[in-house]
């Protein structure tokens, strides 16, 4: 149990609310770190067929996105620009919650997949990667003779 | 852009309970006007609903992703499929002259400031 120097900090109770938290729900927490958050947020789905990598990645230019596949790594990074205009003495930033700067997410795949069938498109703001999975990998209806 | 009256509040009031994300905006103030950007990623044209009320911007968008069929879900970050948020304007803004543009996810919106709000530098008499 993590116990704080000041034990009426309310920062304190919060970060050691969070270690709790992580402990109980994370027993084992993946190699690469935290399995959420950061920019672009990820979804990944599987077919039969494919996995399917979504990353929420708005405003950004597709043919600076660099999508590498390396030994059943997928890595995304790239680079988002600022929207915000250099700032003169006349424009004030009054919100500034958006991501900006350079990013790269990596996730790891299944071992079926084909290094070779990959596929990415960009779209209203998401990257879809969509890898195949290996033909011997997929299901089959097997002919009774 | 539509000024909606139509929609009985009891609908309205609906829709508010439903779970939404809040999407992250910048907002920047230059001389003649405000510019918000809202990250919206997955909303196509079509199923981004902007409207102005009275002093209130509100940004309604529906996350319309084509997903392959028969796909299991392994891991999720963005669990919600609509993105919600809203903003009260202030009195110098002109909320009849908004212009908006949505590209690659990014949603891009200019109030300009009315005319009697641009700016004007005050002569100082000096008797």
């Amino acid at each position: 149990m993590y116990r704080s120097l000041f034990p009426r900090d309310l920062f304190a109770e919060m970060d050691r609310l969070t270690r709790d938290m992580h402990s109980a729900f994370d027993v084992t927490p993946a190699i690469r770190g935290f399995a959420r958050g950061g920019f672009p947020a990820l979804n990944v789905g599987n077919t039969p067929a494919a996995v399917e990598v979504y990353a929420f990645a708005p405003g950004i230019d597709p043919a600076k996105v660099e999508v590498h596949l390396d030994r059943g790594v997928l890595t995304i990074s790239g680079e988002r620009a600022r929207a915000a205009a250099p700032a003169d003495e006349k424009t004030t930033l009054h919100v500034n919650e958006r991501f900006d700067g350079r990013f790269r997410r990596v996730i790891s795949l299944p071992d079926d997949i084909d290094p070779n069938g990959v596929s990415a498109d960009y779209r209203d703001g998401v990257l879809h990667v969509s890898v195949k999975r290996r033909e011997s990998a997929q299901p089959r209806r097997i002919e009774v003779q | 852009m539509s000024n909606n009256v139509a929609t009985p509040p009891a609908e309205a009031a609906a829709a508010r309970q439903e779970p939404s994300l809040l999407p992250p905006v910048d907002v920047i103030e230059d001389a003649a006007g405000i510019t918000l950007y809202a990250d919206l990623p997955g909303v196509p044209k079509d199923k981004l609903n902007l409207r102005v009320e009275g002093d209130t911007l509100s940004i309604d968008a529906e996350v319309a992703l084509p997903v392959p069929q028969g796909m299991e879900p392994t891991h999720a970050e963005v669990q919600l499929a609509r993105y919600r948020r809203a903003f009260t304007l202030s009195k110098e803004l002109d909320p009849g002259k908004v212009a908006a543009d949505l590209s690659n996810g990014v949603l891009r919106v200019r109030i300009p400031k009315a005319e009697h709000a641009q700016p004007r530098r005050i002569q100082i008499q000096v008797n």
